[in-house]
C-alpha cells in the first residue's frame, strides 16, 4: 500500500512553526518511513502531486496570495491542521489589525530614520500580492479540522499528533504539552 | 467575504482608498519571485528578486511595553529567533542603562548566541544545501532534498540532524525553550546554566567538534575543487560590512562597524553603532517590500554591501579561536590575503564560522560564570537604544524609543537579509546573464538562480517566509513587456 502524504505550507507565519516540525529531530527519519512529505518549503515538489491525507498549515493570511494557497490545501488535504497560534488566531502578525494598513506602510517606507525615499514611493509593483485588510485565521477562509494552540506547538506534540491520527488513535497529551508559555 | 487593500498601488495615492474583493485567485504562489525581463536579442535585460511579504511590526509593536519587545519581535523569524531576540535586548539594555552586564548575563547570552549560530548554519549546510552540492545543480528535484539525502547519505543526514539538535538542546537551556525563548531580558538574564545541564552538554562536545570540521573539510574540498566553475557563479566585487572587536578579531556578539571596499581598503572603522543611521540608509524600490541598504557616503549606487559570513571573514583581522583562525588563514590565501568577492564560498565561510561556535561552546562550559547568581543590572533610564548583532545571516539592527510611560514610541529593523538585498539582486542577474540562453526556461536554470540565492542563505521568514527551498517563480518578458515563458516552481 502507498505510503500516506502530508502537505505542508507557511503562510503569514514566521517558519518557527516549521522549525518545532524538525525539532522531533531523529524521529524526522522514521516519520519519512511512514510518509511521504509532498508539496512542502523543505523539499522540491513544485505541485501536489495526488490527494494528501494531512496538511499542516502555518500562519494566518495576510494577502490574497495566502488565501489562494489555503484554498489549494484544503481542496487537496483529507485533514488540515492549523498548527500554531498564527494559523489558529491570526497570532502576532495579527497584531496590524487595529491600525490602519496605511500607517504601517508609511511606518516603514516613510518615517523610518534610515529611509531613503526621493520618489517618495512606496512598493506597488505587480509582482506583490494584495494586502488583506486585515490578518485572517485559517478557520475564518477555510474548514479547518483540528486546531494545535503554541507559539509554536512543540515538537512532541507536533509527533504525537500525527503519530495518533496515521494510526487512526485518539490523542492524550500529558498536562505539559498543553501547558504554554 | 474576504477584503483587500489594492496594495500600494492606491495607498499611494493617499486619498480614494479603494476597497477590492478577492475571488479565488488563480496567480500563482511565491513568496520569493524572480522576474527576467529580455530585450529584443533576448539578452537579459533586468532581472529581479522581489520580496513579496509586508508585516508592519515597525507600527504595530508601538505602545507595546518595552521589556515586552525582545519576546514578541523573534516572531519576525523563527528560523533565528535568538538574533532578534537578543538585538532587542541590547538595545533595551541601553534603555535601562545596563551599559556593562554581568559576566553570567553576558556568557549565558553569547552561549544562547552560539548555540544559534551552531544550529542555523548546520540546518543551512545540510538540510538546504548539500543536497544541491552532493546531488548537481541540475540534478531530478525529486531527490534534491534533505529526504533524498537521508536515503543516499544517512550517516551524513544524521549528522546534519544531531548538530542542529545539540544548537537546539544549548538554545533551550540558555533560552528556556527551543524557539522563541524568554531568556534575555532588559539588562540582563533570567537564568543561569546549572551543574547539571551543563555537563550534559559538555558530553557531547568532542563529538560536536569532530562533525563541525567534517563539514568544514567537505565545504573547504567543495569549493577548492570546483573553483574554476564556482568563481564566475553569481560572483561580483562589493564592499563588506560587519560588527568587528576592538583588537579586530571577529566577534558575533558584540563589537562596532567596520566597512570595507572590494580591494579590503577601509570605508570605515570602529564605528559606534548607537549611530549607524548616520552611516547606513534603506533605498525603498516599487517592485519588493524588501528595502535596499547602502553606506551614506558612497550612495544608493555605489554604497550597498554584503553581510553575513563572507563578509565576516574579509572583514576580520584575525579569530581568536585555534581551529577556525587556521581556516581562516586558508580561506584568504585562496584570494592573496584579498578579500573574497566569490558569492559560492559563503559555505566555506559559513562552516569556518560553524566551527568557531563550537569552539566557542566548548570555551564556556568551562566557564565557572555561567553558573553566577548575579544576572541582571540596571543604571540610568535612557529613552533610545540600539542594538546590533552578527546573526547567523549578517548584521542585525534593532532601533527604538521608548516614551516615559515605558510604551515603544518608533521601532526601526534592518535585518540581515535586508542588507544582502542588492547583492542577492545582483547573483539573481548574473546567474540569469551567464546561464540563461534563448527563451527556453529549464528547471536545470531554475535551480541555478535558487543556488545562488541560497548562497547568501536569505532568511526571507523577516520580510517574508520561506526556508532555503523557497517557492521561486520565473517569469520572461521580451522587450515590450509580453510574457514569452514561465516555469513555476513551489
Ligand atoms: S505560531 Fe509562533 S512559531 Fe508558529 S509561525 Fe506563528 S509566530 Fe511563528
Amino acid at each position: 500500500m502507498a505510503k500516506p502524504k502530508i502537505a505542508t505550507t507557511s503562510l503569514a507565519g514566521c517558519f518557527g512553526c516549521h522549525m518545532s516540525i524538525l525539532d522531533i529531530d531523529d524521529r524526522i527519519l522514521k516519520l519519512i518511513e511512514l510518509v511521504d512529505f509532498d508539496k512542502s518549503p523543505i523539499d522540491d515538489i513544485k505541485e501536489f502531486s495526488g490527494r494528501c491525507a494531512v496538511g499542516i498549515i502555518e500562519g494566518g493570511c495576510c494577502n490574497e496570495e495566502n488565501v489562494h494557497v489555503l484554498q489549494e490545501f484544503r481542496k487537496h488535504c483529507d485533514i488540515l491542521i492549523a498548527c500554531g497560534d498564527c494559523a489558529t488566531m491570526g497570532g502576532i502578525p495579527a497584531m496590524r489589525n487595529n491600525i490602519p494598513l496605511k500607517e504601517c506602510i508609511d511606518e516603514a517606507y516613510r518615517n523610518s530614520p534610515t529611509v531613503y525615499n526621493p520618489k517618495n514611493i512606496t512598493p506597488n509593483d505587480k509582482e506583490l500580492p494584495l494586502l488583506l485588510n486585515r490578518v485572517y485565521p485559517c478557520h475564518e477562509i477555510v474548514k479547518i479540522d483540528y486546531f494545535m494552540p503554541g507559539c509554536p506547538p512543540s515538537a512532541d506534540t507536533i509527533w504525537q499528533t500525527l503519530i495518533a491520527l496515521l494510526n487512526n488513535k485518539p490523542l492524550e497529551l500529558p498536562y505539559e504539552l498543553i501547558k504554554y508559555d | 467575504m474576504i477584503e483587500a487593500w489594492p496594495g500600494g498601488l492606491k495607498l499611494s495615492t493617499d486619498k480614494n482608498l479603494k476597497r477590492i474583493i478577492i475571488e479565488p485567485v488563480t496567480r500563482v504562489e511565491g513568496h520569493g519571485k524572480v522576474s527576467i525581463l529580455l530585450d529584443e536579442k533576448n539578452k537579459v535585460k533586468q532581472a529581479r528578486l522581489h520580496i513579496v511579504e509586508f508585516r508592519g511590526f515597525e507600527r504595530f509593536i508601538q505602545g507595546r511595553p518595552y521589556w515586552e519587545v525582545p519576546v514578541l519581535v523573534q516572531r519576525l523569524c523563527g528560523i533565528c529567533p535568538v538574533s532578534h531576540h537578543l538585538a532587542a535586548a541590547k538595545a533595551m539594555d541601553v534603555i535601562v542603562g545596563a551599559d556593562k552586564l554581568t559576566p553570567t548575563a553576558e556568557k549565558m547570552r553569547r552561549l544562547m548566541h552560539y548555540g544559534q549560530m551552531f544550529q542555523s548554519h548546520a540546518l543551512h549546510f545540510f538540510h538546504l544545501c548539500s543536497p544541491d552540492i552532493l546531488f548537481g545543480f541540475e540534478s531530478d528535484p525529486a531527490i534534491r532534498n534533505i529526504i533524498g539525502v537521508a536515503r543516499k547519505y544517512p550517516a551524513l543526514a544524521v549528522q546534519g540532524v544531531m548538530m542542529r539538535k545539540y544548537g537546539q538542546e544549548i538554545i533551550k537551556v540558555t533560552a528556556g525553550k527551543k524557539i522563541h525563548g524568554t531568556g534575555a531580558i532588559p539588562g540582563g538574564i533570567n537564568k543561569n546554566l546549572s551543574v547539571a545541564e551543563r555537563d550534559t552538554l559538555m558530553k557531547d562536545v568532542k563529538q560536536m567538534m569532530d562533525w563541525s570540521l567534517g563539514a568544514l573539510k567537505i565545504a573547504k574540498d567543495y569549493t577548492v575543487e570546483n573553483l574554476k566553475t564556482l568563481a564566475p557563479f553569481g560572483s561580483f566585487d562589493s564592499n563588506h560590512l560587519s560588527l568587528i572587536r576592538k583588537d579586530g578579531a571577529m566577534d558575533l556578539y558584540h563589537g562596532n562597524l567596520r566597512a570595507i571596499d572590494a580591494q579590503g581598503d577601509k570605508i570605515f572603522d570602529h564605528v559606534d553603532y548607537q549611530k549607524y543611521y548616520e552611516y547606513i540608509a534603506e533605498e525603498v524600490r516599487s517592485w519588493s517590500y524588501m528595502k535596499f541598504p547602502f553606506i551614506k557616503q558612497l550612495g544608493p549606487e555605489n554604497g550597498w554591501y554584503r553581510v553575513g559570513p563572507l563578509a565576516r571573514l574579509n572583514t576580520a583581522d584575525f579569530i581568536d579561536t585555534p581551529e577556525a583562525e587556521k581556516a581562516r588563514k586558508e580561506f584568504m590565501a585562496v584570494t592573496n590575503n584579498k578579500p573574497n568577492n566569490l558569492t559560492m564560498a559563503y559555505h566555506w565561510a559559513r562552516m569556518i564560522e560553524l566551527v568557531h561556535s563550537m569552539e566557542k561552546i566548548k570555551e564556556l562550559l568551562h566557564d565557572k560564570d555561567l553558573q553566577g547568581r548575579d544576572l541582571v543590572t540596571k543604571g540610568k533610564r535612557r529613552d533610545e537604544g540600539v542594538g546590533l548583532i552578527e546573526a547567523p545571516r549578517g548584521t542585525l539592527f534593532h532601533h527604538y524609543k521608548v516614551n516615559k510611560n515605558d510604551q515603544i514610541e518608533m521601532a526601526n529593523l534592518i535585518v540581515s537579509t535586508t542588507n544582502n538585498n542588492e547583492p542577492m539582486n545582483r547573483a539573481v542577474q548574473k546567474v540569469a546573464e551567464d546561464k540563461l540562453s534563448g527563451h527556453k526556461i529549464t528547471e536545470g536554470l531554475l535551480n541555478n538562480i535558487e543556488v545562488a540565492i541560497r548562497a547568501y542563505d536569505p532568511c526571507l521568514s523577516c520580510a517574508t517566509h520561506a526556508m532555503g527551498r523557497m517557492p521561486l517563480v520565473v517569469e520572461l518578458f521580451d522587450a515590450r513587456g509580453i510574457i514569452l515563458d514561465k516555469k513555476e516552481k513551489r
